[in-house]
């Protein structure tokens, strides 16, 4: 708007400065200055109490040496907290719920109720959701309090503080340092928070790979299969394992965008680290429960609900000798076998898109809907019902990494679409993640044949 | 995850103030403070609202809304997105700056971390360009304490020519003594005369001039100073939404100009 600039732009010239900045730099030294003056006349510091903590933890958590070490101990240890603190709890639910289970069955097998009402709604809608409440209400109850005391403290600031130099080496905004780490929470979170990145580029990326570190609703599949597979000590080296994996994939597609479709030179920012906390324990139990907990669950739930009916209806709906399940399963079984997985588990993540949360239960449903009617109510029989449907160590580590790298869920990707206001990279969205699940299962399951 | 509604950043603002919802004339508090002052903590604690908070900058992205009920009376409160200054460098600072230019709220709170004054009150300067209806809460006032840092309340107060509270958001101290400012100022009981930095003579008598020329911008009650200061510094971003806004009277400012 050329007319109403000239007022400004006629006194500038007055004034004899041409540069628009020579006369911010002015204004804002001024203002600077002033506040120093202000400051110095109210702020009294008093001799320094004792040490200065903030400065000896920084020195440790955020030094070159240090730091990383300190991270993966922090980690490791809330993971092995939770599994080996949600095994129990676990049992307990599994036990109650599914005794509740055979307890309803009774009721309506005595009062002569048709056999598909009863399957439908006890094995298809409550068998699914004793499924999501046993299985993933005791390490979430756990592991998000912890998360939640590591933010409060203010650890993740100098968690993107250490990782600020790895995005810079792949050309991208260190600021994506803090939307990945919200990615953690959430992935749809973490793909709103891309908004904190100015440069529309360093957006695009961040949010392209965000769902590459694990999410809320993929944690608890995380540390069920882990802790199934690898026990209480191998889990968090497990789940520490994938999370490494899962930033270093970010780095490598972040790199490899900033190179090809989003080409660019990385751009400063910076980043304040905040002063450790004492946390409010309190304020974070009711906190992490309600906000992210129950918010989790509640999700689950109503996704599972109607996802556990479906997926009775599916397996119990015969046509030609098998199940639509049966039939489906079959379809992407040779699929699933070069991916190391088998048919159901590749079914399961493609049912379980609108939310991670039920695949895992989408999974055990279709397994025992389909014929063996093993009675689950331990994590150990779990074990061996995967054990029945001829899972290995290997089954199990492509269903996690198939699960750390695969497509972001229906309301990530929704939530993608509102904020590039584009079904080009929200579809570049879905695929890319889809592309490199199945590379990296692929040649893991080949590599694994090998040898 | 916001609860409270939000507003989009890309669409430009749809404020929620006074002059635009003729349905709401309740009147409305801005929370407006550098990243992680605690903002959104005190947010909550007026509001009884959620908004989860962390303990890192750049948190709040969007404008939270919320009501609060003091003496009887509705507020409506705004959690700006945190921001180190109104130069509108970033999304953020845009945001929290054309809301207290266009949003018109009826009295703005600067939060400031008490444990870093200096840096704070660099914002605090800013924001009294644009508004005089400005109460300053000296948050986090525990912390500084446990740090050995104490403040003159009494003596920032008056250096600045706005109230000053010191607060604890999380332990919720001073907050009643805070709302009793914000009342008072909305309803007029309390009139604050903010000293606003002056900068060298060449730039004080550009902005003079600059003033007289400035033509009546109508319902729009931007302070004159802080227009000319923006103008001198042909800030381009602004005067486009100034024409969205003011439509015909910008003939009359362009008149004026040449």
């Amino acid at each position: 708007m050329p007319e109403v600039g000239r007022l400004g732009l006629n006194h500038q010239e007055n004034i004899g400065l041409s540069q628009e900045n020579e006369i911010r730099d002015r204004l804002v030294s001024s203002i600077y200055r002033r506040a120093a003056g202000i400051a110095s006349l109210v702020v009294k510091q008093e001799r320094e109490k004792g040490v200065d903590w903030d400065r000896r933890l920084d020195d440790v958590l955020t030094s070159p040496w240090t730091g990383y070490p300190a991270m993966l101990i922090l980690l490791g240890i809330v993971f092995w907290v939770t599994s080996l603190g949600a095994n129990y709890p676990s049992r307990l639910l599994a036990g109650a719920l599914f005794w509740l289970q055979n307890e309803l069955l009774s009721v309506f097998i005595a009062s002569g109720s048709p056999e598909w009402l009863y399957g439908f709604l006890i094995l298809g809608v409550y068998r699914s959701l004793a499924w999501v409440v046993s299985v993933m209400l005791p390490p979430m109850a756990i592991f998000f309090p912890l998360f939640t005391l590591l933010e409060d403290l203010g650890y993740l600031p100098r968690v993107a503080f250490n990782l600020d130099h790895f995005f810079k080496c792949a050309g991208t905004h260190g600021k994506q340092a803090l939307t990945m780490s919200m990615g953690f929470g959430c992935n749809a979170a973490g793909v709103v928070a891309c908004r904190i990145i100015d440069s529309p580029r360093a957006r695009l990326i961040a949010t392209l790979t965000n769902n590459f570190v694990p999410c809320n609703g993929r944690f608890p599949l995380l540390i069920t299969l882990s802790t199934l597979f690898a026990g209480a000590m191998g889990a968090p080296a497990t789940i520490i394992g994938l999370i490494l994996l899962g930033v270093t994939v970010t780095l490598a597609v972040s790199w490899l965008l900033s190179r090809t479709l989003l080409r660019g030179v990385p751009s400063s920012f910076t980043l304040e680290l905040p002063p450790y906390r004492r946390p409010d324990i309190g304020r974070i139990l009711v906190r992490s429960f309600l906000d992210r907990t129950v918010f989790v669950l509640m999700r689950a739930v109503s996704v599972a609900a109607p996802a556990g009916g479906l997926t009775w209806v599916l397996a119990n709906l015969e046509t030609a000798g098998n199940s639509l399940i049966g039939h489906s399963a079959l379809w992407l079984d040779p699929l699933g076998r070069q991916l190391g997985l088998d048919g159901f588990i590749l079914l399961a993540f493609i049912l379980g898109l609108p939310a991670n949360e039920i695949v895992l239960p989408i999974l055990l449903m279709s397994y025992t809907a389909a014929g063996s009617m093993l009675e689950v109510d331990s994590l150990s029989t779990l074990r061996q019902l995967l054990i029945s449907h001829g899972w290995t160590w290997v089954t199990a580590t492509s269903m996690l990494l198939f699960s750390l790298l695969h497509f972001p869920c229906a309301t990530t990707l929704w939530t993608i679409r509102k904020e590039t206001g584009s079904w080009r990279w929200t579809i570049l969205a879905a695929l890319i993640p889809t592309a490199v699940a199945v590379v990296v299962t692929l040649s893991f399951a080949q590599l694994v044949r090998l040898f | 995850m916001v609860r409270a509604s939000s507003l989009d950043l890309q669409t430009g603002m749809e404020e929620p103030g006074p002059s635009d919802s003729g349905l709401s004339p309740d009147p409305v508090i801005a929370l407006v403070g550098n990243p992680n002052t605690g903002k959104t903590t005190l947010f909550n604690a007026l509001t009884g609202l959620n908004q989860h908070t962390g303990n890192w900058p750049g948190k709040t992205v969007s404008l939270a809304q919320g009501s609060l009920r003091y003496r009887g009376k509705r507020f409506g409160v705004v959690d700006l997105p945190g921001t180190y200054s109104l130069l509108a460098n970033s999304p953020e600072e845009e945001v929290a700056r054309d809301y207290l230019c266009f949003g018109s709220p009826n009295a703005t709170v600067v939060v400031t971390d008490a444990t870093c004054l200096e840096r704070n009150l660099n914002l605090v300067l800013q924001v009294m360009e644009i508004t005089p209806k400005v109460i300053v809460a000296v948050n986090l006032i525990d912390e500084a304490q446990r740090k050995g840092i104490s403040i003159e309340t009494g003596r920032l107060a008056e250096e600045l020519g706005l109230p000053v509270v010191p607060i604890s958001a999380r332990l919720r101290r001073g907050l009643p003594l805070l709302l009793d400012r914000v009342d008072d100022l909305i309803s007029g009981r309390l009139t604050t005369s903010p000293r606003c930095v002056r900068y060298d003579p060449q730039i004080e008598e550009a902005i003079r001039r600059i003033q007289e020329e400035l033509p009546d911008l109508g319902e729009i009650s931007l302070n004159p100073r802080w227009l000319a200061l923006r103008l001198l510094e042909g800030e381009v971003a602004l005067l486009e939404k100034l024409r969205a806004r003011l439509g015909n009277n910008l003939v009359t400012l362009c008149s004026k100009a040449n």
